[in-house]
């Protein structure tokens, strides 16, 4: 069999994908049965099992918020997913150990040639379970602890179920009770007091296969003074049925801790992608989430963080880029708790054709509070008159002591800046880029190269492919 | 070998203003338009270089007998080696000026080629040092924020940069005080060459001291209808255009 990664294959393309015999198949639907099918795979201890069928209870009785999201979340039909399919639960070490089928897989993201290049510690999940996670040595000999959600909980218990849930309760919404109910991979990660990781650790989320949800569920605890960056890729192939794609993320930085999340995601056109992401941040610790979406079908994503300690700052940055016939429905949320809390939110959204972009941001200070800060911006760029741009900030701040600033635009590439940039030799898709990169620059400038290089090409792709 | 521009109509809207112009500048040429506001100056350099909002109606322009207008795309025309300086350069906001003219450099290479980063830059800078651009500017947007001058200079940069056969000027004098001038003016008269031909289009006189034209046309409503030698500009200058147009209606 070929194992050598070809290096010439564009990984920024994920539409491929390679027949896989899963050992472990929770089969279509869902009903308690599929839990317990999922815990006995994974051999859940019985609070988790208890847990997942609470949540299922959950997931039943709440309605499809519909009333302020999109309609389209009617179109998913829950009875035709997949809500587990593995090869076996345990990630190999060494991808030598990794089948060959999802290490093919896995070579042609270039996943591999990343970890060797700049990374601290990989987690490689395809469909529903890590196949590969490891750290280097030297970060794994300072404490940290980097393995999957189900690995967490078994072998970290006293750190797990204290913070597990907490921070996005099962009921927050439709989608976190879902994902609590069948969540499956995702990562696990422990920074013990004072430890700054230098290297990104980076998990990757392939989808493989078709009828699919993928339900990852991401706990990261940063302890006093400790700092980690985490990023996170995901792809998957395009099929004709529709596939979807619900995580939770809960991040807890403690005291003085900082956590950065960077997610550079590139669904294809058929995904449902619906995430809950939320931050708690202690007493002067830093929560900063980077988020850029490009792809999917329809994505739903309002990353938070609460700043329940004095000084604790909040940032989101976001990026969305909603092609033809794709919905961004992205924002952020900062829950102000605590005095002198400061956050910010970035958030550029780009929309093409009949691409559609929704800025949704929630900003509360409570009234007993003394020197909050916020600060939002959130930018439009339309690139036809199809396109369709919504912002609803919400801002609530009470108190007379704090201050919110609050600046939107929308924009558009004219027809005369494009002429301009063609008279120079560049092609109309090329110049079209080229401004969309220019509209994000000030942004990815904030990021580590190797993703800002990753988004860059992403956009390219995508504008080529819009221009045709 | 020239740029050659035969009966040339076009119209915006259904206004039509360019009207059966001809010109020719020969390769190796400097050639001077002058002529009044509005009298179709930059819709002519708007219409080489193939401006959507613009409709041909007649003619042609070909360089060195290659048809701009079989090249539907700005692009292709510019690739062919046109270029144009124009009168209000665009804003194009984030993106920096480095990556703008690398961008350009880049899509003049064959499929697969990489731009060397590192030439490109000791190439950019020493162009902007020619031109008295501080180094800084690499790293702003194009034109965003720029001064009428900045922005001038910046397109004579990218001029430099691209190295056009033919290059057209679009009023590249206005906005500039007399020292920015003469850079400029040293900017272009370093790259006159045989294998170059360029068209100045201005308003004043004074920009033909420091660029001195081999032949200077004079333009009325959208057609050449006077041509003559560098003292043509000084008669413009000194007695306006009224006695051009008596000229005409008394030949017509
Ligand atoms: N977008 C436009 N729509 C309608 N008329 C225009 C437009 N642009 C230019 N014109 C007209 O075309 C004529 C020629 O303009 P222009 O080529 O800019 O002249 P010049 O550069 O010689 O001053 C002017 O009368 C001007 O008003
Ligand atoms: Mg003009």
């Amino acid at each position: 069999m070929e194992t050598k990664p070809d290096l010439n294959i564009d990984r920024s393309v994920g539409d491929f994908h390679y027949d896989v015999d899963y050992e472990f198949d929770a089969g279509t639907g869902l009903t308690e049965k599929t839990i317990d099918y999922i815990s006995d795979v994974k051999e859940d201890p019985d609070w988790i099992r208890e847990f997942r069928k609470e949540a299922l209870r959950k997931f039943n009785s709440m309605p499809m918020p519909t009333h302020w999201a999109s309609h389209d979340l009617e179109n998913i039909v829950f009875d035709n997913i997949r809500y587990y399919l593995s090869q076996g639960t345990q990630p190999k070490r060494s991808w030598d150990d990794v089948p060959e089928d999802v290490k093919r897989t896995f070579e042609r993201l270039g996943i591999p040639e990343q970890e060797r290049k700049f990374l601290a510690g990989v987690e490689a999940q395809f469909d529903s379970e890590a196949a590969y996670s490891n750290i280097k040595a030297a970060v794994g000999e300072q404490g940290v602890i980097f393995v999957g959600s189900t690995e967490g909980l078994q072998k970290h218990p006293e750190i797990f179920k204290k913070w597990f849930g907490k921070v996005i309760p099962t009921g927050d919404n439709k989608f976190s009770a879902l994902n609590s109910a069948v969540f499956s991979g995702g990562s696990f990660i422990y920074i013990p007091p004072g430890v700054k990781v230098k290297h990104p650790l980076q998990a990757y989320f392939r989808i493989n296969a078709e009828n699919f949800g993928q339900f990852e569920r991401t706990l990261i605890i940063a302890d006093e003074g400790s700092e980690v960056m985490y990023m996170e890729g995901c792809t998957a192939p395009k099929f004709e049925t529709s596939t979807l794609h619900s995580a939770v993320v809960e991040l807890v930085a403690l005291k003085g801790a900082k956590i950065q999340y960077i997610t550079v995601q590139n669904w294809s056109a058929n995904v449902f992608n619906l995430v809950t992401k939320r931050g708690l941040a202690h007493e002067e610790a830093e929560i900063k989430w980077i988020d850029c979406n490009i792809g999917s079908r329809l994505t739903m994503k309002y990353p938070g963080v609460i700043m329940k300690g004095r000084k604790a700052r909040g940032e989101v940055i976001s990026i969305a880029l909603a092609g033809d016939g794709q919905h961004q429905d992205t924002g952020a949320k900062m829950v102000h708790a605590a005095d002198e809390t400061t956050s910010n939110i970035v958030s550029k959204s780009i929309s093409i054709g009949k691409g559609r972009s929704t800025y949704r941001g929630l900003v509360q200070i409570g009234r007993h509070l003394k020197g909050c800060k916020n600060n939002t911006e959130c930018d439009a760029l339309l690139i036809n008159t199809d396109s369709r741009t919504d912002t609803y900030p919400a801002i609530t701040v009470r108190g007379k002591e704090n201050a919110c600033q609050h600046e939107a635009s929308v924009s558009k590439i004219s027809a005369e800046q494009i002429f301009y940039m063609q008279q120079r030799g560049i092609s109309e898709g090329a110049a079209m880029s080229l401004a969309v990169n220019g509209f994000v620059n000030d942004l990815v400038q904030q990021f580590p190269m190797e993703y800002s290089v990753e988004l860059k090409r992403l956009i390219d792709l995508e504008m080529e492919g819009s221009v045709g | 070998m020239s740029l050659k521009i035969e009966n040339l109509s076009a119209n915006i809207g259904d206004r039509q203003i360019l009207k059966g112009l001809n010109l020719e500048v020969p390769k190796g040429q400097v050639h001077a338009i002058m002529g009044k506001n509005g009298s179709g100056k930059s819709t002519l350099a708007k219409v080489m270089a193939g401006h959507p909002d613009y409709e041909v109606t007649g003619g042609s322009v070909t360089l060195d007998g290659l048809n701009l207008f079989e090249m539907q795309e700005p692009d292709q025309r510019a690739r062919a080696g046109l270029f144009v300086a124009f009168q209000y350069p665009m804003e194009i906001p984030g993106v920096t000026i480095a990556n703008f003219i690398r961008a350009a450099l880049q899509a003049r290479l064959p499929e697969g080629e990489e731009l060397d980063a590192v030439e490109y830059y000791e190439h950019l800078y020493k162009k902007m040092d020619s031109l008295k651009i501080d180094r800084k500017f690499t790293s702003r947007a194009v034109n965003e924020g720029f001064s009428g001058g900045e922005k001038k200079r910046c397109e004579v940069l990218q001029m430099a940069m691209l190295n056009p056969v033919y290059a057209v000027l679009d009023e590249t004098d206005s906005g500039l005080d007399i020292d920015a001038l003469r850079i400029v003016s040293d900017g272009v008269n370093a790259m006159r060459s045989p294998e170059r031909g360029f068209l100045v289009i201005t308003h004043y006189q004074r920009l033909l001291d420091y660029i001195v034209p081999d032949v200077v046309h004079v333009m009325v409503d959208g057609r050449i209808v006077m041509s003559g030698d560098k003292n043509l500009a000084h008669k413009l200058e000194a007695q306006g255009y009224d006695w051009v147009e008596k000229e005409i209606l008394a030949t017509a």
